[in-house]
């Protein structure tokens, strides 16, 4: 089976966000990045069917910070090929990640692509839907588990209350994963550094496109409004338990 | 393009969900804003469904029991279908596991403005929309245009009241689109029951991924005994097998909503705060303070969870004798 997964970095959610003077994006002096946490899920469940079915797996992400040692990380947990995109300028939105996602397979074949369901940064609408569309694939969101047996594939998703459901599938698809069946894998530092002197990535370079822009009025914190009241410690705490009459 | 605000009514098992109720409520505003009316799109129900769904004005029913059983493929069809003949100015999704697989599907096939994790809406000359995203520490307000467009509401952002009421609506039958049956539904798969029941729980002791390692677990085991409160968690500690399932909290876990539910690194991602923002009272743990947990909660102490623990269950267990 030849797999992709598309990898996409996002703002490290531990950290402090800070809007910048615009008013209207996050200050990216500030921002450290990390994978999209469901892309390492879906990375993952890739890695095991690549292990279960034999095949071929193709990771793709947009070039920026650190998105090299992203591509390469993949490389040293299993990916065969690693493909950076470059060219593109700014992504405005999900939609338009999707059409440089889908440019730049455009003259490659695959029986499925695998991205995260989600990214906390989705203002207009997630990954795999959005790419599923707009190549005319069928797409289910919220995997939690695939299997590939005789040219299809058995496919869970996830609703709520631990409900699944499940689906058969004919590839080519695109699947938005939740969780992989296992943690993702780590890649040691050494492994990744020897993989990094070894192997190269696989550039495309894409003409700029600005993509379909929405405007952004503002961006703020949320207001805390009522929010909490702030506990000195673990004594006072104690008194609110008290006084809910739970101790 | 009209003025009518399109609602997708959700049913899992025979059940109309509460997101339905609260994206009818949140329609019937909307549609005094634009000056049109509220359609909800019915796609595999029953008349069961179709008779709690007296909040709309009109009902487009797609198919019955034949599609009952959500299908993305199908059921993606059947609204792109339902949108076709109606033109509405605004749909509303739910920002569920089955809405995730409508609304972009929809805004690329009927090339509509979108928007995602979306917590308010104002139409106006053009559809304003504010949506909470990285986790719930930033909201987002964009302008969608003045275009038609296709909005998923997070869980929670209305009241479902608003949007109950009986007596069957008009509805009008719209046929199942053909599809080219890439997917196929199997079955669905019940939970397993026999643990704890958390959602019958007074109290729960609700960790995160800030206990950092499966060990730790019993940390927060040991002060849930003293307490005679359960341990429950959030999605992360699941997926990797230091809580099971059924302790899980939020949008794909369980509802609950104890006299105390104490948060002990939990962020607060809006997916968490779903299934457990009516409890009676939020206690939050977390050493970021900037952590969105602290704009839910109706306490919160910025601390190591670690030090809580441990001096909570010495004073529970000198307390108690
Ligand atoms: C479709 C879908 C469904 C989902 N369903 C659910 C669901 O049902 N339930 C759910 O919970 N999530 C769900 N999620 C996942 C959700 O998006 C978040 O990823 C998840 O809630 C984050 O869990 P967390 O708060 O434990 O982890 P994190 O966001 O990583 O937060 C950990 C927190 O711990 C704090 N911390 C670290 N160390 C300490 C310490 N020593 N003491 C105190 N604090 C510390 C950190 O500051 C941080 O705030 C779902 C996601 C999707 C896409
Ligand atoms: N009720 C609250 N909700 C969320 N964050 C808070 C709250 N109170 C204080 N904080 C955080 O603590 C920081 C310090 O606040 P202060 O105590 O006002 O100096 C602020 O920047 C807030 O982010």
């Amino acid at each position: 089976m030849k797999l992709v997964v598309l990898m996409k970095r996002l703002p490290d959610l531990v950290e402090d966000l800070e809007v910048d003077d615009s008013g209207k994006a996050l200050d990216a002096e500030f921002l450290k990045f990390t994978l999209n946490e469901f892309d390492d899920h879906a990375l993952e469940e890739a890695l095991l069917l690549k292990e279960a079915t034999g095949g071929e797996l193709t990771v793709v992400a947009v070039d920026g910070e650190d998105v090299d040692k992203m591509l390469y990380t993949a490389l040293a947990k299993g990916a065969d090929t690693a493909l950076k995109i470059s060219g593109t300028g700014e992504i405005g939105s999900t939609s338009h990640l999707a059409r440089i996602f889908t440019q730049s397979l455009a003259d490659r074949s695959y029986d499925l692509i695998l991205t995260g369901v989600q990214a906390a940064d989705d203002r207009d609408g997630q990954l795999a839907p959005t790419v599923a569309a707009m190549i005319g694939a069928p797409c289910i969101e919220v995997v939690t588990g695939i299997e590939h047996e005789a040219g299809k594939l058995i496919v869970r998703k996830e609703y709520s209350g631990g409900v699944l459901a499940e689906f058969d599938v004919e590839p080519p698809a695109v699947l938005g994963i939740q969780a992989a069946r296992q943690t993702p894998r780590y890649a040691p530092v050494s492994k990744v550094r020897q993989v990094q002197e070894s192997a190269t990535l696989e550039t495309v370079t894409l003409a700029a496109d600005t993509g379909k822009s929405f405007d952004i009025i503002r961006m703020t914190p949320p207001e805390t409004g009522a929010g909490a009241e702030m506990l000195g410690g673990v004594d006072e705490l104690v008194k609110v338990m008290e006084s809910k009459g739970v101790l | 393009m009209g003025n009518d605000i399109l609602v997708v009514a959700e049913h899992l098992g025979g059940t109309l969900s509460d997101t339905t109720f609260e994206l009818l409520g949140m329609a019937k505003k909307l549609a005094s804003q634009t000056g049109g009316s509220t359609v909800a799109a019915l796609i595999g129900g029953d008349d069961t469904m179709l008779s709690q769904l007296g909040a709309a004005d009109l009902v487009v029913r797609v198919g019955g029991g034949e599609i009952a059983d959500f299908n993305p493929e199908v059921h993606g069809a059947a609204l792109e279908a339902v949108v076709a003949a109606k033109q509405p100015r605004i749909v509303l999704i739910g920002y569920t596991s089955m809405g995730m697989d409508l609304a972009s599907h929809l805004a690329v096939k009927a090339d509509l403005a979108a928007a995602s994790f979306a917590i308010g809406i104002e139409a106006g000359d053009s559809v304003v929309v504010t949506s909470q995203l990285y986790g719930g520490k930033m909201n987002v307000t964009t302008d969608l245009g003045s275009g038609p467009c296709v909005v998923s509401v997070l869980a929670g952002s209305a009241p479902a009241d608003d949007g109950r009421a009986h007596g069957p609506p008009a509805s009008e039958d719209l046929a199942v689109p053909p599809t080219a049956g890439k997917i196929r539904f199997r079955r669905l798969i019940e939970p397993e029951a026999g643990d704890v029941d958390i959602t019958a729980q007074d109290m729960l002791v609700a960790i995160g991924r800030g206990i950092g390692n499966k060990d730790d677990v019993e940390v927060a085991e040991a002060l849930a005994e003293a307490l005679g409160a359960a341990v429950a968690g959030s999605r992360p500690l699941i997926d990797a097998g230091w809580l099971p399932k059924t302790r899980q909290v939020g949008k794909s876990g369980l509802k609950v909503s104890p006299k105390l539910y104490l948060a002990l690194g939990i962020s607060g991602a809006p997916e968490h705060i779903e299934g457990m923002k009516s409890s009676s009272t939020i206690i939050a743990v977390n050493t970021d303070k900037h952590a969105p947990i602290f704009n839910f909660a109706h306490y919160g102490m910025v601390a190591d969870l670690f030090d809580v623990c441990e001096e909570l269950t010495e004073i529970v267990e000198e307390k108690k004798g």
